[in-house]
């Protein structure tokens, strides 16, 4: 019936959308020829004020939100009994004090006063007994194999002397991980609950993750104070959305034999959740656990800008004195924690359950693992004070390719400069230049006219009224050049790197030797701080749009690759032999079927390369680029509230306009393909 | 075990609440004085010689990394104390506009003198001979320029947010020049390093103190001098309709901290007013550790050691 209906419809219809993009790209093609005409149409509009001082004192959206967080940190704003700043100050209290506890076991050691002024400073945890507990843990998770890798990884950081470092890091990740993950859980079981407030929160989950983080350390600096806590909050607040989705998800999916066998043995609603619910949702929440720690080691660098300290602060001040090495060593070290903390959670995860006891165990006995390794950190911390081996990995032994790394790009640099130089010139002079010209003369009627057609064409109506009315919040802010170079950047940035990532999905798809290295190649491109390859672009490609397009490509690579190769394997191996034994050459396999089949994955691959680009483009700034990402980093050394979140949502806005567009293209396509 | 742990986290927490009074008793008071650590290693080593020398008078210090200009706010809120380099040069504005609100105090200069000007490696004084008088920049505007500025020269400005008004100073002196601006210090230098390592054409900013004038060799450029007048007045200097025709002012870098400190640690804010070292002093520290490789406490325990006198006489 339903197939009917959309077949007659289309038949009717089948000539308005080309008409409607016609009559579209005459009107913008009218406006543009007759540029002198129509100025106000051309030009970017300045941003929009108003004389009324009626919302506050404030004459601009910008000046709004300034306005609205002066207040709040102001000794005005009250929740009852505090005031405001009282309350957050409250919090952050509440952060910092577990965290100087971590802290001091893992890194500074406690100081413990004495009588008459003197006093005793313990030694943090040795370095050698926290390696072995962590191997022995990943050997009891899983084998010896993952407890080898641990190993290593942990011992990396030891002997690059990445170590005191590493556990200021891992301090501040102990802390923003499990603040993420409860609260994250919670938000989640409530919004499974209540079906209105799922719906109040997806948009703000949808800005948590799309406002670049740069644009809300500001607020968090004032509001939390300098320091370390404000580092742990703004790590919460960007890691912790995907833990409330993932909660929602995997509580949905829950099979409803299980829901009813609830039920049936009469739980209540506090049983339900707890016993069988969760229990049962476990395997969906490790991906959201997972995601947490993942995210929150994606924040070190930046989180070490307000002042987290740790390998963050280390890469940062290698590369500001041209130590490439050094910056990429303890770029690493950050990949390394991310690996070992995230195998150790899976290993968790997938562990088999334990044994069921007849008999109650004895405290000894039930705990017998967990004694042994406490029992190792207390004696070999114990020994560090008469053996300095084991309170540190003695400083002449420590290893450093520091040199090698910057030796290798120096080599590059002098040998090969010019060859990258004209790769350069020529992609900049006929690629990039032409683009940007050409969307910067594009009048801004005219984009809003071609975002509301696709909405409809593709979504209907509140579609077409959700993009329109996000693009609209640029133009009156008045950011409209400086997001359409963001458009412009990151638009060039994603069509390399999804040609180039598609084509390493398809080839690895195809070899499954080579899919392993692809995958560890894309795993390290992903959790290795961009910051790290910025510095060697820089110098290769100089300062400018160029360098930022490396980058972004670089880091916007790895979920192209990841979906395609998913998007490939996932086709049902019978449809591909039926291909096959129908006479499908190669080729033929490729275009018309394995292509065709994959496309809604491939889509999605690509919205999540857009997402990434337009995270990475706020890095940039950094080596010098003009659109709003410089706008947001701009705002954040200027401490402007208003004009850093303004910006920020200005990014946000053109995420959720390109991904709403793409989902919708992609449903569409998976409709038609009867998937 | 579960007793274990809970000794343990008495432990912890009798250590927590204890943390701060450690040291002797003769100073006003022993809350940490929070002193605000920045992006360049010049600034790590004034601030840990503060530090330093804070600590030996009793005080407890801590030291918080807070962005150069984002600090102002906790320096009004107290939650911070004290940053030891605001620069005439990128920070006056901000300087002023806290002073102004009088949660904030002056605590002097620290006797260095900040440098900041367009810069140009030796080797091309050949390829431009008239150098370093600004009227030759013209004339190599060619040699100064790359595929994508050509026929106009390039130069490479700092981040947007140094200010220092190089667009307008293009323009005001008429010098057909394009500018770049690096998002950061660390985009800035990396493209003199890769210009230096090829000896390729480059002119940037750059400043002193700062390990860069040591390790590369080279010169500013010599405007017009700067004087207030050249800023304010449009009529000043050699182009009549505009101002920012002239170089780039020279200046004090300077201590501020939380008004607060002024009663609650008067004899430490006495000391940092006291405080006092030269360019050629602090170029020689920032070698040590950029270019030598040597850490900032180590770099700063051998200067102190060394200097104990100085030092001594500023905290009396």
């Amino acid at each position: 019936m339903n197939s009917t209906v959309g077949l007659s419809s289309r038949h009717k219809f089948a000539y308005t959308w080309p008409l409607a993009w016609g009559v579209a790209f005459a009107v913008v093609a009218f406006i543009w020829i007759g540029g002198d005409l129509w100025q106000w149409a051309v030009k970017a509009p300045k941003e929009l004020t108003w004389k009324v001082e009626a919302l506050g004192s404030c004459t601009s959206v910008r000046l709004c939100v300034t306005g609205f967080f002066k207040f709040m940190v102001s000794n005005e704003a009250y929740i009852f009994p505090w005031t405001f700043k009282e309350f957050t100050r409250f919090v952050a209290a509440c952060i910092e004090f577990p965290y100087q506890i971590i802290r001091s076991f893992l890194a500074s050691g406690f100081t413990i006063p004495l009588s008459g002024g003197e006093s005793w400073q313990s030694p943090p945890i040795s370095w050698l007994g926290l390696t072995v507990v962590l191997t022995a843990v990943a050997y009891r998770l899983r084998d010896w194999k993952l407890a080898l890798m641990v190993f290593l990884c942990v011992a990396y950081l030891a002997v690059f002397g990445n170590w005191e470092s590493a556990a200021i890091t891992l301090s501040s990740i102990a802390v923003a991980v499990p603040i993420g993950i409860v609260f994250g859980a919670l938000i989640g079981i409530l919004g499974y609950r209540y079906e209105k407030f799922e719906r109040a929160i997806t948009p703000i989950l949808d800005l948590m993750q799309t406002v670049p983080i740069f644009a809300y350390l500001v607020p968090v600096l004032f509001l939390f104070g300098f320091g370390p806590v404000s580092a742990v909050a703004a790590t919460v607040i960007y890691a912790m959305p995907p833990m409330v989705r993932i909660t929602m998800l995997a509580l949905k999916t829950v099979p409803l034999e299980i829901k009813e066998f609830g039920k049936m043995v009469g739980c209540t609603k506090r049983q339900m959740t707890w016993r069988v619910l969760i229990p049962a949702a476990a395997p969906g929440l490790m991906v959201g656990v997972n995601q947490v720690i993942m995210l929150s080691l994606n924040m070190v660098i930046i989180a070490s800008m307000i002042g987290a300290g740790g390998l963050g602060f280390d890469v940062l001040a290698s590369l500001r004195r041209q130590a490439i090495g050094d910056g990429l060593e303890a770029g690493i070290a950050i990949t390394l924690i991310a690996i070992v903390l995230d195998r150790l959670t899976q290993a968790w995860a997938s562990r088999s359950p334990a044994p069921h006891h007849e008999t109650k165990p004895t405290l000894l006995q039930r705990h017998k693992n967990l004694m042994l390794a406490l029992l190792i950190l207390v004696g070999t911390t114990a020994i560090s004070f008469v053996a300095p081996f084991f309170a540190q990995w003695p400083e002449q032994f420590e290893i450093s390719t520091g040199q090698f790394w910057n030796d290798l790009i120096k080599w590059i640099n002098i040998n090969f400069f010019d060859e990258l130089e004209a790769v350069k010139v020529f992609l900049l002079l006929n690629v990039l230049k032409p683009v940007k010209a050409f969307l910067l003369a594009l009048p801004w009627p005219g984009v809003l006219l071609f975002l509301a057609l696709a909405g409809l064409q593709l979504g209907g109506i509140r579609l077409a009224i959700l993009v329109v009315s996000c693009a609209s919040f640029i133009l009156i802010t008045g950011q409209w050049t400086k997001a359409m170079i963001t458009v412009y950047l990151c638009g060039i940035s994603v069509v390399i790197a999804a040609m180039i990532g598609i084509t390493i999905g398809v080839i690895a798809s195809r070899y499954p030797v080579l899919k392993r290295s692809v995958l560890v190649f894309i795993d390290t491109l992903q959790t290795l701080p961009s910051f790290v390859y910025l510095l060697p672009v820089v110098m290769l490609f100089r300062v400018g749009d160029f360098s930022a397009m490396v980058a972004v490509v670089l880091y916007a690579l790895p979920p192209a690759v990841r979906y395609t190769l998913y998007g490939i394997q996932q086709i049902s191996p019978s449809l591909i032999e039926a291909a096959k034994t129908s006479g499908c050459t190669k080729r033929q396999l490729l275009t018309k079927v394995q292509f065709r089949l994959a496309w809604p994955e491939i889509m999605l691959g690509v919205n999540q390369t857009v997402m990434f680009a337009l995270s990475m483009l706020v890095i940039t700034a950094l080596v010098g680029t003009r659109d709003l990402g410089q706008e947001v980093y701009i705002a954040l050394t200027k401490a402007d509230t208003g004009r850093g979140l303004v910006a920020g949502l200005s990014v946000a806005f053109i995420a959720i306009i390109t991904d709403r567009l793409i989902s919708a293209a992609a449903k569409k396509r998976k409709q038609a393909l009867g998937l | 075990m579960r007793r274990l742990l809970q000794s343990a986290i008495l432990a912890g927490t009798v250590a927590l609440f204890t943390y701060a009074p450690i040291a002797s008793a003769e100073v006003e008071s022993t809350d940490p004085i929070k002193i605000t650590w920045h992006d360049w290693t010049g600034q790590f080593i004034t601030a840990t010689l503060v530090g330093e020398m804070l600590k030996s008078m009793g005080y407890n210090v801590e030291f918080v990394p807070a962005d150069y200009i984002a600090q102002f706010v906790g320096l009004e809120s107290g939650d911070l104390h004290v940053a030891v380099e605001i620069w005439e040069t990128t920070g006056k504005d901000a300087l002023e506009a806290s002073l102004a609100t009088g949660n904030t105090v002056d605590l002097g200069e620290t006797g260095m003198d900040a440098i900041e000007e367009w810069w140009y490696p030796l080797y091309m004084k050949e390829k431009c001979p008239g150098l370093p008088d600004w009227t030759a920049l013209n004339d190599c505007a060619e040699a100064f320029s790359t595929p994508e500025t050509h026929p106009k020269g390039r130069y490479l400005g700092g981040p947007v947010t140094w200010s220092g008004y190089d667009d307008e100073r293009a323009e005001s002196l008429g010098l057909n020049y394009e500018v770049v601006h690096a998002g950061t210090d660390a985009a800035l230098f990396g493209e003199i390093e890769s210009a230096y390592q090829r000896q390729a054409p480059i002119l940037a900013w750059v400043y002193a103190p700062h390990w860069a004038p040591a390790k590369y060799e080279g010169e500013w450029v010599e405007f017009p001098r700067y004087t207030d007048e050249c800023y304010n007045d449009p009529a000043w200097g050699s182009n009549p309709d505009m101002a920012y025709d002239c170089g780039k002012p020279r200046g004090w870098i300077k201590a501020v901290g939380w008004a607060g400190g002024e009663d609650k640690w008067p004899k430490a804010y006495q000391a940092i007013r006291n405080f006092t070292i030269d360019n050629a002093t602090m170029a020689a520290l920032i070698i040590k550790v950029d270019l030598e490789g040597q850490s900032v406490e180590d770099v700063v325990a051998e200067w102190l050691a060394e200097n104990e006198s100085t030092w001594k006489a500023w905290t009396m």
